[in-house]
């Protein structure tokens, strides 16, 4: 095992970053927690303005999240790559995943100018004010993505990644799959079940 | 020092190459998660009845599982891992469906 690898580096045999990186992700979970359970909890409370039925267009949404869905297996194939050794691969694939990412991101800007045109504002409702602090919460960590992507093939361009290689292109595919698995629980409370 | 170590160490170990998945395998996996997202979609349009609920909730944590046991490779790692991810999982969905339900979300 790779881990194996660690074991007389680090006191639990275990890479530390890799570690970190888990630990992170499960404190995210409670984040995002927090946000979805807000947004269950007054999804249905309009005083004034549209409602979510009124408003969400699904098979946009549908189309975003095959995207963003399709961008982790391009980050899979960009992690195999840099295990493998193969740079050109390696930022060919992360590019790839960045333009997915930035595309999904470019949507959500188009939805949220669109429901902001059809009158949902942040503070019009406490379902506009949960919806968009949740999708943009997620919308926030999918744009950290594209940058630390973008920012990962400059520095592997000029072959200055600082330690293993393939463990930092790891490090970022996990966060990147991390994104994906918030949203699809977003798509499915939030769009796909109805008030 | 310890890093150029470690770094040695770690790529001489091909770690993605262990986890067991091929190119092909990850593309089927891609496939079964397009087909369960075309599920879910398909919900919106077809009365599924009673089902309608159950169906999507389990087809998120299919998604869900699928996504995080192979894509992020938890299901080879080491079993720390996921000790360390599924507590905080775990710790947010308590404390969360606690909270939902001191606002009586599910009675209503």
């Amino acid at each position: 095992m790779a881990d194996t690898a660690h074991a007389h580096h680090t006191s639990t045999g275990l890479s530390n970053v890799k570690l970190g990186m888990w630990m992170f992700l499960g404190s995210e979970c409670l984040l995002f927690g927090g946000l979805i359970s807000t947004y269950l909890l007054y999804r249905g409370r309009v005083s004034e303005g549209p409602t979510p039925s009124q408003i969400f267009d699904i098979p946009f949404t549908s189309v975003s999240s095959f995207v963003l869905l399709m961008s982790s297996l391009t980050m899979v194939f960009a992690v195999s790559a840099a295990a493998a050794k193969d740079d050109r691969g390696t930022n060919l694939w992360l590019v790839v995943t960045a333009m997915l990412g930035a595309t999904f991101v470019g949507g959500q800007v188009y939805e949220f100018t669109a429901f902001y045109n059809e009158g949902l504002g942040f503070s019009t409702s406490l379902f506009g004010s949960s919806f968009y602090t949740l999708t943009g919460f997620h919308g926030v960590h999918v744009t950290v993505g594209i940058i630390m992507l973008l920012a990962l093939v400059a520095i592997n361009k000029r072959s200055k990644v600082p330690g293993s290689k393939s463990e930092t292109v790891e490090m970022l595919g996990l966060y990147w799959h991390f994104v994906d698995v918030v949203w699809i629980i977003i798509f499915t409370l939030v769009y796909l079940i109805p008030v | 020092m310890s890093t150029d170590t470690h770094t040695h160490a770690h790529e001489e170990t091909g770690d993605h190459a262990e986890h067991g998945m091929s190119t092909r395998g990850y593309v089927t996996i891609a496939i079964i998660l397009a087909l369960i997202t075309a599920l879910e979609v398909a919900t919106y349009y077809v009365d599924f009845g009673p089902f309608f609920l159950p169906s999507l909730i389990i087809m998120m944590i299919a998604k869900f599982v699928i996504v995080v046991s192979y894509f992020m490779h938890l299901k080879f790692d080491n079993k720390i891992f996921s000790f360390l991810f599924y507590s905080g999982l775990v710790l947010a969905i308590g404390v969360y469906m606690a909270f939902l339900a001191t606002f009586h979300f599910f009675i209503r």
